[in-house]
């Protein structure tokens, strides 16, 4: 662009541009952030609160002086819910924008597609869903919960109000088989019983046969970790067929808000544990869904993947400027101290040193026939201490990996 | 035993239903018209939004679905004249035409409705045989697909436009030349077609989540169980509902969905391997 300005009257254009340039303290270089996020396709439904969270975020940080003195500046690519897009646009974003923090991806099998990617780079990658954990990775932060935040005390819960035999349902990627291997191990603790585990290939929509493979097995309640537009359809076809069981989730009511989407009582008795879900109606809870509100009037429900896109950007700017620099190195440096904070709607949260993931306070709500949301537990914060207890640590060596319950560090 | 014996028919039945009521609109437009609709989906869909948007409006759902039906067909005979017709010569370019419009139509309702609207809920009924509980609906459901396999076959054997259709699919030219309006005819039949796909969206809409790409849940089964049936619908399109909803209901309930998915496709390449011209091409064979 430049070189094509050429004569006097180049020379007069260049002094105009430069003298429209704004002052004062936003006059920096913005920093630039990369954000994939699917707003349309499949998951359109689950991902636009995430970009919406994002903006707000972007809008309130930079109203407050913007990060270390320079405004923020979205850069958002759409990859539709597909993951060779994810690996394009992140390349893109990385390389080419030379973006100076990357966040985003709803599966995880999208943050398996771009993590490879990140980690060839200095870039801080933030991934803001909550997902089936164990992700021991340096350039990787983790801003959502994991199984021991949700899986640890949804469980037990469940077993002890409504027995000891669970039935899953479970999509059929890494998603799915990894929370089920949780359910599996924190079963085993328990001394309950996996009646059946069943397997659905994304975009599945038919449930016929499944309802009654469930009520073949006779369970006391069912862990749904179904995923995607396609496969909720089995609350309403279970409903129809009055499978009235009680269910358990790590994914709904918060995440994919089914209670406002299917006509009730297909959504009567399940149960999930959640940092945030959109009932929550703490004074900073109410204030930040008023100034969403304020901004994005016709939002279905504000999702606990669209608060953590919020959550993460000021977790960013606390992070930069405890560390007076964005490189991922200095950052590290205030995430080791376990002082890297964020006065979150939620309350407050850290990181943890060791994974690099969030504490969360953590509560437990359940739906009723009428699609109405009550709190049956408030666990106060708990952190993610699984990855540090299995041998992660992040401060002293970057082992890029993700671990599961069956697949462990080696001693 | 007889709870076994009946839940395995329901399963049968699930499966039939959705193969057929998901491929009876495919089956004119693309085993009888040759257009390889790529926006069936999006008929499929245009009937659930219209079914569900009327529901929420106060109309009664059989009332909504009829409506729904006609609304997506209407769609249909416009989308013939003003696209398909011109491309009738160039089947690869009504390909392209017609997946653009799928693209358009689903990012365009996403625009202007948004990810998702609120479902509506199926209606009350069920009934219990042994251990299980099945949802009535599902077998509504079943006896709509025997019903609309019924409708083409009077449709096309029974009335004067059936038989203008037959000859107008085999040999426009002869067919116009012995006063056969050809443009009416494909814009009906087009427009038949595109009603069946309405008429999909608008039984399963009650049933399942509603956003803009839902269509794309029934498509690959439309198009296998209409290669398989072959190229006359009449013959074919029952018989293909019947082999590959017994095989995948048997592979689903002994394997699980993924390996019935896998299994139902499976069977599409070696029957089509087998016999190109579909289970139809088999019976005329059989029948010359």
């Amino acid at each position: 662009m430049l070189n094509r300005i050429r004569g006097p009257l180049g020379a007069l254009a260049l002094a105009a541009v430069a003298a429209m340039a704004p002052s004062g303290a936003m006059a920096a270089d913005p920093i630039k952030v990369g954000l994939l996020e699917d707003i349309s396709g499949d998951l359109a439904l689950i991902g636009l609160p995430k970009l919406h969270g994002s903006e707000l975020a972007v809008e309130e940080i930079n109203k407050a002086g913007g990060v270390l003195g320079r405004p923020l500046e979205l850069i958002h690519l759409d990859p539709q819910g597909d993951n060779a897009r994810y690996q394009e646009f992140a390349r893109r974003l990385l390389n080419r924008d030379k973006v100076d923090v990357l966040i985003g991806g709803i599966t995880s099998a999208s943050r398996e597609a771009v993590r490879p990617i990140v980690d060839r780079t200095k870039t801080p990658y933030f991934y803001t869903n909550q997902y089936e954990g164990g992700v021991c990775d340096a350039n990787m932060i983790s801003v959502g919960a994991v199984p021991e935040q949700q899986f640890s005390t949804l469980i037990p819960w469940m077993v002890e109000k409504f027995g000891k035999k669970v039935y899953v349902i479970a999509a059929d990627y890494n998603f799915g088989q990894i929370s089920a291997e949780w359910n599996r191990k924190l079963m085993k603790d328990l001394g309950g019983e996996v009646v059946g585990e069943e397997f659905i290939p994304l975009g599945v929509s038919q449930f016929a046969q499944t309802i009654q493979n469930v009520q073949k097995a006779k369970p006391d309640w069912l862990l749904t970790i179904n995923v995607g537009a396609a496969q909720d359809s089995f609350f309403e076809q279970a409903a129809a067929a009055k499978l009235n069981l009680p269910m358990g989730s790590s994914i709904k009511i918060m995440l994919g808000f089914e209670h406002k989407r299917f006509a009730p009582p297909a959504l009567n008795n399940m149960h999930a544990t959640a940092n945030w879900f959109e009932e929550l109606d703490t004074p900073e809870a109410d204030a930040f869904k008023k100034r969403w509100r304020a901004k994005f009037p016709n939002e279905t429900y504000i999702n606990d993947m669209g608060y953590n896109a919020y959550v993460a950007l000021w977790l960013y700017k606390n992070l930069a400027e405890q560390a007076k620099s964005l490189k991922l190195d200095d950052l590290r440096k205030v995430m080791a101290t376990g002082q890297a904070c964020v006065d979150a709607p939620e309350g407050k949260i850290c990181v943890d040193p060791k994974s690099q993931h969030m504490s969360h306070r953590m509560r437990l709500v359940s739906v009723g026939p009428k699609h109405e949301i009550t709190v049956d537990k408030d666990y106060g914060v708990i952190q993610p201490y699984w990855l540090g207890e299995i041998g992660c640590d992040l401060t002293k060596k970057n082992d890029k990996e993700q671990y599961t319950p069956t697949s462990l560090p080696k001693k | 035993m007889f709870a076994e014996l009946f839940s395995t028919f329901y399963q049968f039945a699930d499966v039939f239903a959705f193969l057929i009521l998901s491929a009876a609109g495919l089956a004119i437009v693309f085993g009888m018209m040759g257009v390889i609709n790529m926006a069936h989906g999006e008929f499929i869909m245009c009937g659930a939004y219209v079914t569900v948007g009327l529901v929420h409006a106060g109309v009664p759902l059989p009332l909504a679905q009829a409506c729904a039906t006609i609304a997506a067909g209407l769609i249909g005979v416009v989308v013939e004249v003003l696209i398909v017709r011109k491309l009738y010569k160039r089947p690869l370019d009504t390909l392209l035409a017609t997946w653009g419009l799928s693209l358009i139509v689903t990012q365009g309702l996403l625009i202007l409705l948004g990810s998702s609207i609120p479902g509506i809920g199926t209606p009350e009924g069920s009934f219990t045989v042994g251990p299980y509980t099945f949802s009535t609906y599902r077998l509504v459901l079943f006896a709509c697909a025997i019903g609309v396999l019924a409708a083409i076959y009077v449709i096309f054997m029974r009335t004067r436009f059936g038989v203008m259709a037959r000859a107008t699919m085999q040999n426009a030219a002869m067919a116009q030349a012995l006063g056969v309006k050809v443009g009416g005819v494909y814009a009906a039949s087009f427009g038949l077609g595109a009603a069946l796909a309405g008429l999909c969206g608008a039984l399963y809409a009650p049933t399942m989540t509603l956003i803009p790409t839902m269509g794309a849940t029934f498509v690959v089964e439309s198009f296998v169980t209409v290669v398989v049936g072959g190229a006359n619908v009449l013959l074919g399109t029952a018989p293909a509902g019947v082999l590959l909803a017994t095989v995948r209901m048997l592979l689903n309930a002994n394997y699980g969905q993924i390996i019935g998915q896998i299994g139902m496709l499976v069977a599409v390449i070696l029957i089509i391997r087998v016999l190109p011209e579909g289970i139809s091409g088999l019976l005329v064979r059989r029948g010359r």
